[in-house]
């Protein structure tokens, strides 16, 4: 059945900080080009969560008014703590002995995803087009193998592919350039990777897991931007993990946790690993009597140089994180993003005017402060695979010592997915249940983030094979999906004394962790219907 | 023929509401807005109709601040050919809504006004047959589905005991039941259309009424937490625990 096509000069895939940049720095660059931005999330913001202790360096080269215009950039870091934790214990590390990087007097705490409303509000007043509740879903090609455009996913198509009554037919978009903005593992981003071989030669991707939780607290324990970041417990050495609580406004705490995807224990929950740490006196003595009102997690980038794919190719631009340019050792990459979306931007301009070839954006994005960065950046996240200490250690050499310039490259030896022990050779972990008032369970937690897909349509997690789960998966690993998906969508339930898999996919917040964690790369995240996933707020 | 619809900018449904500190109200502050569901149906219904050739044009109204343009927009991307905006900041009640809409009746002459059967925000449920009562006209509520014949409407309605079909002459107003139908998405191509569509603003001042508020609401609370189950060994433990502690038998 032929589709209607639309033309544009640049067709934007994705509504975050990176994407929106690119669409706001090509309208300056010319008010003329057609630009069109698609994004899978209800509204602009709603599948956006970030920590976020925000670096102002790239806003300040796109919008330099950004105050006058009322820039939702408005709590200023005040006071800074690291800490190492123990069980019970906890030893303040002086701020004057950490990196530079880690530095953050002169950033803001912010909502990333009021941030991008408010980008957006800009984009939209410079011409973009912006079309929320559009996931593209398929990359469409020219004859010549280029990157035509995409095309937006059909909706109204029930569990069994059929069309339902509802049914609407996706678009086919054409552009000039197409711009992908996915943000961490893309699923058109992951195609592109794939088929341009643009990973050649780069040390397999690194992710992390990210969990927010926002806490409304008592007026007392509240300290208007302090910034305290935490390592050690409840994760072992050999765990790359950490957490962050920003105090922002509104008597707010942002409170969150990291934990590096290429953990060994296949009984390790990062839901759970989070829960537990908020019950560490240190976080609980500041949460206790408040009020959780926002959950939410997503998958991030921690791969840096050696893993940085090449971004372009005929036809396309990989922007922000969905190539992966987010600055693990600063624990940033909104600015990174941005930048690399305004380099995208400036690149996509020459092109379209004196024709210049879009490979000149490798050269562009070199000799920019962002590459600058992650290469400073870029032995850190590696190191750590000598276990916390050591990583601390050699962070603290090469960080502060050679600031970044040591003459040589750590690489990062293995993707996640291939990271995982036996299950039978590894430690059941036991976690506490939760108390529902620090700790809760992961159905209390969906229930938060406003989640909801349209009930009748396919299942958007796919799985290439349909008995690995049970066949190899379950036997081998203990099944991993029931952990490390951060709500439940995965569970193994006995059924007239068989496991069965079961996939919940409505509870589906976009994560992308199985995707990236399945120890056979079995799961496959498509888009689902478009509006579907979250609805966060001020996350 | 011609058909109002009035739609209204609610609280998403997947949203889980969060009331204020200070007990005033609910907190809509960062917080996903959307279309009123049932308005949604109401707006399918008029287009529905339009299409079997039994319209001829389709006007969509809101009554609300600003923002509240977004949910006529969105009807004009499904098929609404017109929208009048009629501005008013902060709380309005539903008296004040039927007035308003009775003054853009007269303005706009429709033969048939859909809505909504209730907001998912207070739950009123009055609206519509407040300005049935304004316009003295057969009012059809709760309506399920709905049928044209000539000059009168055939409305099936939900009632306790189970499904209700009555006639009712046109002019009418209708409120639609989230059963009514299943509202189509909005197309690309459409969304960029609407947005070239006319929508009119008017001051809701400028139409003579007083949306001063006439409710004074005290408090609001959260409904009190379900305590946690407690299992029983017998039915006797049952019926003596529902009966001396529960007290409801």
């Amino acid at each position: 059945m032929s589709r209607e096509t639309m033309e544009y000069d640049v067709v934007i895939v994705g509504g975050g900080p990176s994407g929106l940049s690119t669409a706001i720095k090509l309208k300056q660059l010319n008010s003329n080009l057609n630009v069109c931005l698609l994004e899978k999330a209800s509204e602009i913001g709603a599948h956006i969560i970030s920590g976020n202790v925000f670096e102002t360096k790239a806003l300040d080269e796109l919008l330099p008014n950004w105050k006058e215009l009322n820039a939702p950039v408005k709590t200023k870091v005040s006071k800074e703590k690291f800490l190492f934790l123990g069980k019970k214990q906890s030893l303040s590390w002086p701020t004057w002995l950490l990196p530079s990087v880690q530095k953050n007097h002169n950033n803001y705490i912010i909502s990333l995803a009021n941030l991008c409303r408010w980008l957006a509000e800009q984009a939209e007043g410079l011409g973009v087009e912006i079309f929320p509740g559009f996931p593209a879903s398929e990359i469409l090609y020219n004859e010549d193998g280029s990157v035509k455009g995409v095309a937006t996913q059909d909706m109204g198509i029930d569990k069994a592919g059929n069309k339902k009554d509802s049914f609407e037919s996706g678009i086919d978009l054409h552009a000039k350039v197409t711009v992908f903005a996915e943000g961490c593992r893309g699923h058109l981003g992951k195609q592109l990777i794939k088929k341009f071989n643009l990973d050649k030669g780069k040390s397999p991707q690194q992710y992390g897991i990210g969990f927010k939780e926002i806490w409304e607290v008592d007026e007392k324990k509240h300290q208007e931007g302090l910034v305290m970041h935490t390592v050690g417990w409840p994760m072992s050495n050999d765990t790359y993990g950490g957490s962050f609580m920003y105090h922002a406004e509104n008597k707010q705490i942002f409170l969150g946790y990291v934990i590096g995807l290429d953990y060994k224990n296949p009984h390790l929950s990062p839901f759970d690993e989070f829960q537990r740490f908020k019950t560490h006196p240190q976080i609980k003595k500041i949460i206790e009597g408040g009020k959780r009102i926002s959950y939410g997690a997503r998958a991030l980038i921690e791969g840096g140089i050696q893993s940085l794919p090449k971004m372009y190719m005929p036809g396309a631009l990989l922007v922000g994180c969905d190539a992966g340019t987010l600055n693990m050792p600063k624990i940033k990459g909104s600015h990174t993003a941005m930048k690399s979306g305004m380099i995208a931007a400036e690149t996509i301009f020459e092109h379209i005017k004196d024709k210049k070839t879009l490979s000149s954006y490798e050269e562009k994005f070199k000799n920019s402060w962002v590459y600058k960065e992650l290469y400073i950046a870029r032995n850190v996240k590696p190191s750590f695979n000598w276990g916390l200490i050591l990583g601390i250690l050699f962070t603290g050499l090469d960080q502060i010592l050679f600031r970044g310039k040591l003459p040589f490259t750590l690489k990062h030896k293995h993707a996640d997915h291939q990271t995982l022990l036996p299950a039978n050779k590894t430690k059941k972990i036991e976690y506490p249940k939760p108390d529902n008032i620090i700790t809760f369970d992961k159905t209390s937690s969906v229930y938060l983030t406003g989640t909801n897909h349209v009930e009748n349509q396919p299942v958007h997690l796919q799985l290439k094979d349909t008995n690995l789960p049970i066949n190899y998966t379950l036997e081998k690993f203990d099944e991993p999906a029931q952990r490390y998906c951060p709500v439940g969508v995965y569970e193994v339930q006995i059924e007239k004394n068989l496991p069965k898999f079961i996939i919940n996919s409505q509870n589906c917040i976009h994560c992308k962790t199985c995707d990236i964690k399945e120890p056979s790369q079995n799961i496959t995240w498509v888009t689902p219907e478009g509006g579907g996933g979250p609805k966060y707020g001020n996350m | 023929m011609k058909i109002l619809v009035a739609v209204k900018r609610v609280i998403d449904y997947n949203v889980q509401v969060r009331v204020k500190e200070d007990g005033t109200g609910v907190v809509t502050e960062n917080v996903k807005m959307s279309t009123n569901p049932p308005d949604d149906n109401a707006v399918e219904e008029a287009v529905k109709i339009k299409e079997a050739g039994k319209a001829n044009e389709i006007v969509a109204v809101t009554v609300g601040e600003d923002k509240a343009q977004e949910t006529v927009r969105k009807a004009l991307a499904v098929g609404v050919d017109r929208g009048i905006h009629v501005k008013v900041d902060g709380i309005i009640e539903p008296l004040a809504v039927s007035k308003i809409l009775q003054k853009i009746v007269d303005k706009e002459k429709p033969d048939l006004v859909f809505m909504g059967k209730q907001a998912i925000d207070d739950d009123c449920n009055q609206t519509g047959q407040m300005l049935a009562a304004h316009l003295n006209w057969p009012q059809a509520t709760f309506a399920s589905k709905v049928e044209v014949k000539d000059k009168l409407l055939e409305v099936t309605r939900e009632v306790d005991e189970g499904l209700e079909t009555i006639e009712v002459n046109i002019p009418a107003i209708v409120t639609c039941d989230l059963r009514l139908n299943e509202p189509r998405y909005a197309s690309l191509p459409n969304i960029m259309k609407a947005k070239k569509k006319p929508l009119e603003q008017i001051n809701a001042a400028d139409l003579g009424i007083d949306t001063k508020q006439r409710i004074e609401q005290i408090k609001v609370e959260e409904p009190p937490k379900r305590k946690a189950g407690i299992k029983v060994s017998s039915v006797a433990e049952l019926v003596q625990k529902l009966k001396n502690e529960a007290k409801v038998i």
